[in-house]
């Protein structure tokens, strides 16, 4: 049973920016498990949150388009490292069920829809797919030591009749993917809360004190690093965490790792490759108490 | 008696007292409107319908017959339904080569206390006949006499 | 045939969307038919005053009413015509209301299809002939199916009454959930002081035998005669012996058995006697739990026993029990609310349904009655209660309110203040329900009294912080967000359809619905009868209801089986199949397929034929259908009648 697995892979729009190490990771690791991964051609933006609150047809036709290059690439999953991507193209397939929604889908496509492109997160892929049980036989340089909470954002999974994808309240994707890199998962009750998301730019004290309460709670919980699957999360949790630590009074440095990261340092792939240093709270200390020193060229700034 | 010109098809049930008759009744008390094309023949059980029931109403120009009744491992004489599930799924799989649409004919289960499921089969059933439109008849000059030979050989 | 047809107006119930005088006119036409009127009420008195005066007048010799359902009024009116001197099953009911002017408001299609009801029902009553009850004897013994307080009140009302009751109750005692309470609302007196000395009558009446920790195997028969198989389920102590004196639970090395009684609070022996007042007090081996059952090692119960009762080969035993009539009691369980994941499903030990902290609050429970959280002991500050978990919500499928929840989650706010004087309590809530005598007075007292905080809303997620919990939901009157610090949180949860409801009801050939609630025979007026006579319901098994409505349901079903005992015999129903022996050809099939036993072969000089046991049949009429010959015909439902209705409709 050694099927290669090959998807069409569709990056979003914050892989080229924000969260471009989440994409490096991500591509990393799949090298590093033989997930053969071919970048959708001429992909477009998914319209994020601004598309579908705006107009729901045009929003879907967005995703239909990147579904209908999938299709044309001959391939029938998708896989992307976005949640928010992932949750924009599912919602235009549930939508798409219904045959006059599609129609008007197709007409500003101005060819049929396609309906028959299966979609799925990385994150999805990697413990459906390809399984834990294989993750941890990669694993060379086991994360022992190293406390994290595993941290999903609220549409990972939800809402769980589109998103299909674990338990919509308590997730252990993450969780068991973190265990079987000998990292210690504590327990996170706030895994599936919101971190405030796009209010980041009109509402900031909304951030503040969201993603603030995920901090406080993590660092309650014994927590040594917060891993992510979402790059808003984790651009609200690392990049502002200043900004929360002034806004709140609070004192935090804890480092906020993409899970594909971790994987990747477990994996013994260098931190260059998985993009370590584009994060903004340093993690050195928190990778040095593992016995991962790292080149000193490749030490963060 | 004519159908409702236009308006209406004729389409007969069959419905066990226990189960699917109460289920009717319980649909007309909660006033779940429904098509008015159905007429309800009462009987103890589904397993008191004889398929030849079936297959005399639709020779005689019924255009859809439907048969209801309780749920399996429901039945209030505890097996009947199982004998109705017999005879009548037969029934369906032969009505093709007696050269009748399997469409003008089901069988269903609902319970006394599923009156808008029963809405449902309802509504949905006739529009299926509705669809089908009126079944052929048996016409011209020797009519009576085919009628005649084919209720005897029933 | 001289029919007579009486078309009901109902007021405006069928009139206001059927003609009701032009259905009289066309049904005038019909064969048979002599008279034909419209009425105003036909089953009121003088409504059926017409009936008999139009047989009279007329020498009337059937007659059809056109009104509501026969379910409703076929009995009314088979007595209206046997009054003027006709058999009653000289009679056609056709249903106008439930099945034409309840469900469409299209006058004229409406009135058409009214005629051709009365037309089918008009020739069905051409083929209709006489027919008449035979007398059979009944059994005066009665079977009641589960010990909670329902089941109870039913078996000592119909002891005292006089018969002879079998109840049977699945645990090892009776009580039902009431012997789990605490206290009770609204006059918050003790549980287990009112239900006690009515558990001690039940074990005392001479007239009752109870089977404890038994299920219902198996049930054949009729009203009047039905026949039970009772599985009394292995103890492994000979409960003649047992003395209940307890000294094998002070012994029992395995304490880690499931308490059941303390519902998972706390942990008990595995050989063990549910509680004090346990009714019959007798111990019971949980064989999970039993090192000698797992192991064969240990023994030590048998050793320190002064009776001599403890019995490790004991299997499951089987009576077969003779009953008349059968009432179900079988109550309620507690909903599954694990699948709430935001408030945990089940992940936080403090996080405990009502039932729990009911036993938390009694003095006979595994705290003695102190308020402990279950994680570490510790007395509770802030007590927060969750409504409607598992009720009225229809994302989990329950949709239903339960009913009692608002009343027990005051009771339970009041007692927690009592506990715990310094306490907070806050509940969170969706409505008040509260509609009984003195119930809401009851939750006003919690709120003004004993200070509750009642926050209309939902709880949104429960998760820990520190060692409390964080309680997040929504307060509707006030229009925020609300988190309360929780010291412990306490789940209202519904109630569910007790476990194996729907198994046993395909046992009693009673009808269940969609969540495995009994179905009444009438929801106004048969509200403890079912479809299958003689069997009846009380209590929870019907739908939750609190214990005023449960006791009354239980008294009600008991008078029910009183009234049907009063008679020595009961007039059997004439709808049976009946063989023409001429045409029979004594093939046997009908034998084979009687679902009843109801057919037997006879000798009929010399050849094979087969017969009905009228007082058996049950009237199902599969043998009709079975039968190859169209020997035997369904009595009231012959080939005949069927098909004439078919012709009424369907004619070239």
């Amino acid at each position: 049973m050694s099927v290669s697995l090959t998807y069409a892979y569709y990056p979003g729009c914050s892989s080229t920016g924000t969260s471009i190490e989440y994409d490096m990771s991500s591509r990393a690791i799949c090298a590093a498990l033989d997930i053969t991964l071919t970048d959708v051609p001429n992909w477009s933006c998914c319209g994020s949150t601004p598309a579908h609150t705006v107009d729901h047809t045009l929003s879907s036709a967005l995703s239909a388009r990147n579904l209908c290059q999938v299709a044309s690439m001959g391939l029938t999953a998708a896989v992307t490292p976005c949640p928010s991507c992932l949750s924009n193209l599912k919602t235009a397939q549930h939508r798409m069920k219904n045959d006059s929604f599609r129609e008007k889908v197709s007409k500003l496509l101005d060819k049929p829809a396609d309906i028959t492109v299966e979609t799925k997160s990385v994150l999805q892929i990697l413990v459906e797919d390809y399984g834990i049980e294989k993750i941890k036989a990669k694993v060379t340089k086991p994360l022992t030591g190293l406390i994290v909470a595993a941290y999903y954002g609220c549409i990972m999974n939800r809402p769980a009749e589109i998103m299909n994808f674990d338990d919509r309240e308590h997730p252990m994707a993450m969780d068991n993917i973190m265990t079987a890199l000998g990292a210690t998962v504590v327990p996170f009750p706030l895994k599936v809360e919101c971190c405030g998301a796009s209010f980041g730019i009109p509402r900031k004290d909304v951030v503040m004190r969201l993603s603030g309460k995920l901090l406080d709670t993590a660092k309650e919980m014994g927590a040594m690093a917060l891993v992510t699957a979402c790059p808003l999360c984790q651009m609200n949790l690392d990049m502002r965490q200043e900004q929360i630590n002034s806004a709140n009074g609070s004192k935090h440095h804890m480092p906020i790792f993409y899970f594909t990261q971790l994987m990747g340092l477990a994996f013994g792939l260098s931190e260059k490759e998985l993009g370590i240093d584009k994060l903004c709270v340093n993690p050195r200390s928190v990778i040095n108490a593992l016995g991962m020193e790292g080149d000193s060229k490749e030490k963060s700034q | 008696m004519p159908v409702l010109k236009g308006k209406e098809l004729r389409i007969v049930g069959f419905l066990c007292n226990w189960c699917s008759y109460g289920g009717a009744d319980t649909a007309g008390v909660g006033r779940f409107n429904q098509p008015t094309d159905l007429r309800i023949i009462r009987v103890p059980c589904s397993g008191r319908i004889d398929p030849l029931f079936i297959m005399k109403t639709l020779l005689n120009g019924a255009d859809g017959v439907l048969v209801s009744g309780c749920h399996p491992r429901d039945c209030h004489y505890a097996e009947g339904n199982f004998y109705a599930r017999r005879r009548l799924e037969v029934l369906h799989r032969f009505l093709p080569i007696l050269g009748i649409e399997p469409g003008r004919f089901e069988y269903t289960w609902v319970s006394a206390s599923e009156g808008q499921r029963w809405q449902q089969v309802v509504t949905r059933f006739t529009e299926q006949i509705h669809k089908l439109g009126p079944a052929p008849k048996i016409a011209g000059p020797a009519a009576s006499e085919t009628l005649r030979q084919m209720e005897a050989a029933l | 045939m001289k029919i007579g047809v009486f078309v009901c107006h109902c007021g405006s119930n069928i009139e206001g969307t059927v003609d009701t005088a032009a259905v009289a006119a066309a049904a005038r036409e019909f064969p048979g038919v002599a008279f034909a009127t419209d009425t105003m009420y036909t089953c009121s008195e003088p409504g059926q005053e017409e009936i008999v005066n139009a047989i009279k007048e007329h020498q009337l010799d059937g007659v059809v009413v056109a009104s509501c359902t026969p379910r409703m009024h076929e009995q009314t009116f088979r007595r209206t015509v046997e009054r003027a001197g006709l058999n009653r099953y000289l009679f056609e009911m056709a249903n106008i209301r439930e099945h034409v002017s309840w469900i469409g408001k299209d006058r004229e299609a409406n009135t058409n299809k009214a005629t051709e009801l009365v037309r089918m029902a008009a020739s069905k009553l051409l083929h209709n002939r006489p027919l008449l009850s035979k007398q059979f004897d009944i059994n005066k013994r009665v079977l009641i199916i589960g010990g909670g307080v329902a089941g109870i009140q039913a078996a000592l009302d119909c002891a005292e009454g006089g018969l002879e009751v079998i109840l049977v109750e699945k645990t090892t005692t009776i009580g039902g959930k009431m012997a789990k309470l605490d206290k009770t609302f609204p006059t918050v007196d003790c549980s287990c002081c009112i239900l006690g000395p009515r558990m001690v009558d039940v074990a005392q009446h001479p007239n009752i035998t109870l089977y404890a920790y038994s299920e219902i195997e198996e049930v054949s028969g009729y009203v009047g005669n039905f026949e039970v198989k009772v599985k009394k389920k292995a103890t492994y102590v000979d409960w003649d012996k047992c003395t209940g004196c307890g000294i094998c639970m002070t012994k029992c090395p395995s304490k880690k058995a499931t308490d059941f009684f303390n519902e998972g609070i706390g942990k008990t022996t595995a050989i063990n006697i549910p509680f004090p007042q346990a009714i019959p007090k007798k111990a019971k081996i949980d064989a999970n739990f039993c090192m000698k059952l797992q192991k064969g090692k240990c023994g030590i119960c048998a050793k320190v026993c002064p009776s001599g009762c403890i019995d490790f080969t004991q299997q499951d035993e089987f009576v077969t029990e003779k009953v008349g009539a059968i009432v179900a009691a079988t109550g309620f369980d507690l909903f599954d609310w694990t699948v709430y994941g935001e408030y945990g499903g089940g992940r936080y030990p403090d996080v405990i349904t009502s039932l729990q902290y009911e036993r938390m609050l009694s003095a006979s429970g595994p705290t003695g009655g102190h308020i402990k959280r279950p994680s570490d002991g510790k007395e509770p500050k802030n007590v927060v209660f969750i409504q409607c978990v598992g009720s009225r919500d229809k994302s989990v499928g329950r949709p239903y309110c339960t009913g009692f929840c608002c009343m027990y989650t005051a009771k339970q706010a009041i007692l927690t203040k009592d506990h715990l004087p310094e306490a907070q309590t806050y509940v969170f809530y969706m409505d008040i329900r509260a509609t009984g005598k003195n119930y809401d007075e009851f939750t006003r007292r919690a709120m003004e009294e004993y200070n509750a905080k009642y926050i209309r809303g939902r709880v949104s997620m429960i998760y820990p912080k520190g060692d409390s919990l964080l309680v997040r939901g929504a307060d509707t009157l006030m229009g925020t967000q609300v988190e309360v610090d929780a010291d412990l949180v306490v789940l209202a949860v519904g109630a569910d359809s007790s476990a194996g409801a729907a198994g046993l009801a395909e046992k009693l050939r009673i009808s269940y619905d969609s969540y495995g609630f009994y179905m009444e025979g009438h929801p106004k007026l048969k509200p403890v009868e079912t479809n299958t006579a003689g069997v009846y319901l009380a209590g929870c098994c019907q739908g939750p209801k609190d214990i005023p409505s449960s006791v009354a349901q239980g008294s009600a079903a008991a008078s029910k089986v009183l009234g049907l005992f009063s008679k020595d015999k009961l007039a059997s129903d004439p709808q049976v199949s009946v063989v023409d022996i001429k045409r029979c050809i004594g093939c046997g099939k009908c034998i084979k397929t009687c679902p009843f036993g109801a057919i037997k072969e006879i000798d009929f000089r010399g050849m094979k034929k087969a017969e009905v046991i009228e007082t058996v049949c049950q009237g199902c009429g599969i043998c009709t259908s079975t039968c190859p010959q169209g020997a035997a015909q369904l009595q009231h439902f012959t080939d005949n009648q069927i098909l004439s209705e078919v012709n009424a409709l369907c004619q070239f």
